[in-house]
């Protein structure tokens, strides 16, 4: 019998057949968006969104995959955006004076070292605890950069940041920046979504449900734990060095305990299910921030962010995309409801 | 030697303090383990409404009586209203306390403005007291009663948990929340007390370190994180842990001030960071 | 699940379409923009610069050059971060042509800063009033009518070693930039003429409790130079008092100011007889100040009861965009090169005093030194000493010398 070879198509790689139509409309509406906002909706809000997003997606890396709620990351980002000011150039207080392409992994390998610090010291306590300890850490920071004058530049803190510069093109103007943002955006998007499903981050989610069983499986627990915390620090020391270089300028201010909330307020409107929330609710809070001036009473910012957050937490969880997928359940009819009181929220015996 | 011994002094007068608002804080984790971030709000609450309660019916007692009171019932509505229903969501109710930390602080700048309130105690309770021991000569009074009453509540507390049927199935509550229910006590009641409870010690602390340090916006948050700091170093749930919290914190502060005050308001986040190295459940906290 | 996420960004779509059709500016309005902390617990402070800028506008009818002048707000909370952010909304999106602000120190800085990447938009001081804004690195663009806080303390440490006779004594203040550059202006006079200054006490923001600094006041001094400001000046106070404290004070700008000598409790009694230096002083007797604080008071009768150094800060610098608008009949093309000519040849009058500006664009004007007396109705109030008139940015020394004295810091300067 003569042998016939069959033509065998190759097979979709998996990734590939992840996409859905509505992920390329998304991407095209996100390139596309510099071209038809101008450049103060590109920057101030587009840019801003998406770095925000970043900063937030690592707290949403550490508390819905890792089920730990730091409220250190803004610090680490803060972090890394002083170390580019101190090893790079700025116009208040030079130091080092080392171009950005030296002092930018520089800032990042310290923002890591210290987010793995943080780690280190706040897993040994479980659960519930990590909002405070990491709370506590942010603050003493802050407060160390508002006294110190040697590195930190105290209050005042440093101006005069310059961007990168690189194929021509200032990479602090509107349009490179977006799109450097948006670069940074997708990476760490894409990475979160690939660890999530990683080993590493199975068991992290693994831990995440029970610890004490990991622990007995012959996991190490705490170390997991350290490396998510500088996984994490790694996506906030990015988003970090955006959002210093989008106004050249960094202080205490910048990792105050305000910062500081704001990231957990977002990451927690958006969801905390998946890593497309933060930026949802980036998108929402950067919005409000800037026309709340114009609709409502500006003083009564806080006020209306708070209740939107009460709001959020008190009914719906999962935050806007928990939201939106109960009403897109419900709109289907059939199928099963998502249960209210997720894993996200309920604690385990504390372990 | 003076200025030591003076500092000491205040540091320990600081510590009173500390010891009032986090004891609040302390008695509401170790039985319900609801970390209550806006304990500082009502910290800041409580004064409010005590100044004013001082100031229209001219007596300061009553306004403390009326920080306490009112922010016992505040916290009691709260329990009622929005806690109970997140029972064993320990992080849905942290969040719900972020949310309503920062809605209270907007409201209460709203109410209250950005404007310093200071209390006036009694006259026999202000102005400087002779003491008998040299060197040093002169106390401020009002600190010496501030000490005075951190220690009537503190036993005060220790009475109730230890010695009588409330505070002894508290502490049962704390050890085992099933097993209490299931002997039959009502559980949700024991919490809305204890949650009222440290509420108003919350309240309480308000006017009267009010009276010492003025209120304005950001002592909420200010409270907050000596809470968080003191109970973390002392051990959650534990009223004898924020003692020893409250004094180790409030001389660090006030020692860092003096002799060393570029960074003496880092130390005592030094302190905390030591003792979660070596001991995370905090002094007298229980193993984990 | 899939159709949320866009159904959120076809949402966003419709916003960006909706808001970046800017709207087209008639040729004959003028935009302006007002920046002040009206966020956080400077609220109050921020809410009184704008009333300044609205008086100075109501009295003009809100027209300049015979065009019409069009107030946008925006708000920052003392930030740095958020001044910008604000001046970036205020520039970039409300498109305003001329920008009054900030009111903070450091925020100031910031803007400066920003303003050096727009030179299409003039900038004008609000209240800002640290040194190195026009000092070092000044913006071309940035203008400040108001005086910084050195300028502030002129005079201040002369009249304490001359007339109060104060010849030792400790400072005491907040350990960021603006007390920094108070502090340098009362030593500046106060370390010439002879005095001592035997300690520095920095305390860091926030900071409540005093009582151990109190402590730590030596005996032998003669008065406490105390630059504290709002809540920390109050707690100083009431904690001194409590502990027996009897020494004289000598008061930054900001720490006998309305918001203090307004705050109920009992240091009143001691804060009177306190020297103290400043732009405005309450109850100066002089026509075009007494005319301004009744304007204020009619205009705006929940304000405060006398307008404070921040209601005064912006009106007189949003008077001067509007005398300046005057002067060029409204021009504003080429870069507003004919507009930033006249405001820095301007010579301001306002209600207390010519102000004029130096090469860095720095105001030029009359300081006050007064001491805190009671009236008859009972309230507090700074009482003139003193005018001190044409305080420039060296406060009289001459510029190479001024300058070897090098930025202020914790140590700098000093006289032991």
């Amino acid at each position: 019998m003569t042998w016939i070879a069959t033509a065998v198509k190759p097979a979709t790689p998996a990734w590939m057949k992840a996409i859905r139509p509505q992920h390329v409309l998304v991407a095209l509406f996100l390139i596309a968006y510099p071209l038809v906002a101008s450049p103060f909706w590109t920057v101030q809000i587009g840019a801003q969104s998406l770095f925000l997003g970043v900063i937030a997606l690592s707290l949403m890396f550490l508390a819905g995959y890792g089920g730990m709620v730091s409220l250190s990351q803004m610090t680490v980002a803060g972090v890394a955006g002083y170390m580019v000011a101190v090893f790079g150039t700025n116009s208040t207080h030079p130091l080092f004076g080392w171009p950005l392409w030296v002092a930018v992994p520089i800032a990042i390998v310290i923002a890591v070292a210290f987010a793995i610090l943080i780690g280190i010291i706040s897993v040994r306590t479980a659960g519930i605890y990590t909002i405070m300890i990491t709370l506590a850490i942010g603050v003493a920071v802050f407060y160390f950069a508002q006294q110190n004058y040697a590195i930190f530049n105290g209050h005042s803190g440093f101006a005069g940041l310059p961007g990168p510069e690189g194929l021509g093109l200032n990479w602090r103007d509107p349009m490179p920046f977006y799109y450097m943002s948006l670069a940074a955006a997708a990476l760490s998007y894409l990475a979160v979504v690939y660890l999530a499903r990683s080993t590493f981050g199975l068991t992290l989610q693994a831990i995440r449900d029970n610890a004490r069983r990991m622990n007995a499986l012959g996991f190490q627990v705490n170390l997991h734990r350290v490396l998510a915390h500088g996984v994490a620090g790694l996506i906030a020391a990015v988003g970090g060095l955006l959002y210093v270089w989008m106004n050249g300028r960094v202080s205490p201010g910048t990792i105050d305990i305000g910062p500081v909330i704001d990231i957990l307020v977002i990451a927690v409107i958006g969801g905390l299910r998946h890593p497309v929330g933060p930026f949802v609710g980036a998108i929402l809070f950067v919005l409000m921030k800037n026309f709340a001036i114009d609709l409502i009473s500006p003083e009564r910012f806080n006020t209306l962010i708070g209740l939107i957050f009460l709001a959020i937490v008190l009914v719906s969880p999962d935050g806007l995309l928990g939201l939106w997928r109960l009403a897109s359940d419900r709109l289907k009819a059939a199928g099963s409801n998502r249960q209210w009181g997720s894993n996200s929220w309920r604690n385990d015996n504390g372990k | 030697m003076k200025l030591f011994i003076l500092t000491v002094m205040n540091g320990m007068t600081l510590a009173a303090l500390y010891f009032l608002v986090a004891s609040g804080f302390t008695l509401v984790f170790g039985l319900m383990r609801n970390v209550n971030l806006a304990h500082g709000s009502l910290y800041l609450l409580g004064a409010y409404v005590g100044f004013d309660i001082a100031d229209w019916t001219g007596s300061w007692f009553l306004g403390v009586a009326g920080g306490f009171v009112g922010m016992a019932i505040v916290g009691a509505i709260l329990q009622v209203a929005i806690f109970r229903r997140m029972q064993g969501q320990d992080l849905r109710q942290t969040l719900v306390t972020i949310g309503l930390s920062i809605v209270m602080a907007d409201l209460m700048l709203a109410v209250w403005g950005g404007n310093t309130y200071q209390f006036d105690p009694p006259a026999w309770l202000s102005g400087p007291t002779q003491l008998m021991t040299a060197p040093v000569v002169k106390y401020p009074t009002y600190r010496l009663v501030l000490f005075g009453s951190a220690i009537v509540i503190g036993v005060g507390l220790w009475l109730l948990l230890n010695k009588t049927r409330i505070g002894m199935m508290i502490r049962a509550g704390v050890d085992d929340r099933g097993m209490l229910a299931a002997s039959g006590v009502n559980v949700q009641r024991i919490f809305t007390i204890t949650f009222a409870l440290g509420a108003g010690l919350a309240g309480f602390a308000g006017v009267v370190g009010g009276t010492a340090l003025s209120i304005a916006p950001g002592e909420d948050t200010r409270y907050l994180l000596a809470s968080l700091v003191v109970v973390i170093v002392g051990g959650m749930g534990s009223v004898t842990g924020a003692a020893i919290g409250a004094i180790l914190i409030g001389l660090a502060e006030q020692l860092g001030l003096v002799y060393s005050p570029t960074y003496g308001v880092v130390y005592t986040f030094l302190i905390m960071v030591v003792v979660l190295a070596f001991r995370p459940q905090g002094i007298m906290g229980k193993a984990a | 699940m899939a159709l949320s996420r866009r159904n959120v960004l076809a949402a966003s779509v419709a916003l960006t379409v909706g808001f970046s059709v800017s709207a087209a500016m008639a040729e004959d309005t003028i935009k302006v923009g007002a920046l002040a902390t009206l966020q956080g617990a400077f609220t109050v402070l921020g809410e009184d610069g704008m009333r300044g800028v609205k008086l100075a506008l109501q009295q003009h009818n809100m027209m300049a050059g015979g065009k019409k002048i069009e107030l946008v707000t925006g708000s920052s909370d003392a930030s740095p971060d958020s001044a910008v952010n604000a001046a970036r909304k205020l520039v970039e999106q409300d498109k305003v042509q001329v920008l009054v602000g900030p009111l903070s120190g450091d925020e100031g800085l910031a803007v400066k800063n920003y303003a050096k990447t727009q030179p299409q938009v003039t900038f004008i001081n609000g209240t800002s009033a640290a040194q190195d804004t026009t000092l070092r690195d000044p913006a071309p663009n940035f203008f400040r009518f108001t005086t910084d806080g050195a300028q502030w303390q002129a005079g201040l440490g002369e009249y304490a070693f001359g007339t109060k006779g104060y010849k030792k004594v400790v400072t005491i203040a907040e350990d960021y930039s603006f007390p920094y550059t108070q502090v340098f202006g009362f030593m500046s006079g106060f370390c010439k003429s002879g005095g001592h200054v035997v300690n520095k006490f920095w305390v860091p923001i926030g900071n409540k409790d005093f009582s151990s600094i109190v402590a730590s006041i030596p005996d032998d001094i003669d008065a406490i130079y105390v630059a504290l400001g709002g809540a920390d000046a109050v707690n100083f106070l009431n904690q001194y008092e409590q502990a027996g404290g009897d020494k004289p004070m000598i008061g930054g700008s900001i720490t006998v100011d309305q918001t203090v000598l307004g705050s109920k409790g009992k240091q009143q009694e001691y804060v009177i007889g306190t020297p103290s230096a400043g732009p405005i002083a309450d109850d100066w007797d002089n026509a075009a100040w007494k005319k301004f604080v009744a304007d204020y008071k009619a205009a705006f009768p929940d304000g405060f009861p006398s307008p404070s150094l921040f209601a005064h800060g912006y009106y007189i610098s949003t008077l001067a965009m509007l005398d300046a608008l005057d002067q060029v009949k409204g021009d504003v093309s080429g870069d507003q090169k004919a507009f930033r000519d006249a405001l820095q040849n301007l010579k301001l009058d306002t209600p207390t005093g010519p102000v004029t500006l130096d090469k860095n664009r720095n105001a030029i004007a009359s300081i006050f030194l007064t001491e805190v007396a009671k009236a008859d109705d009972g309230h507090l109030y700074n009482k003139v000493i003193k005018v001190v008139d044409n305080v420039n940015q060296t406060l009289g020394i001459p510029e190479d010398e001024f300058m070897k004295l090098g930025a202020v810091s914790r140590d700098n300067p000093s006289c032991p």
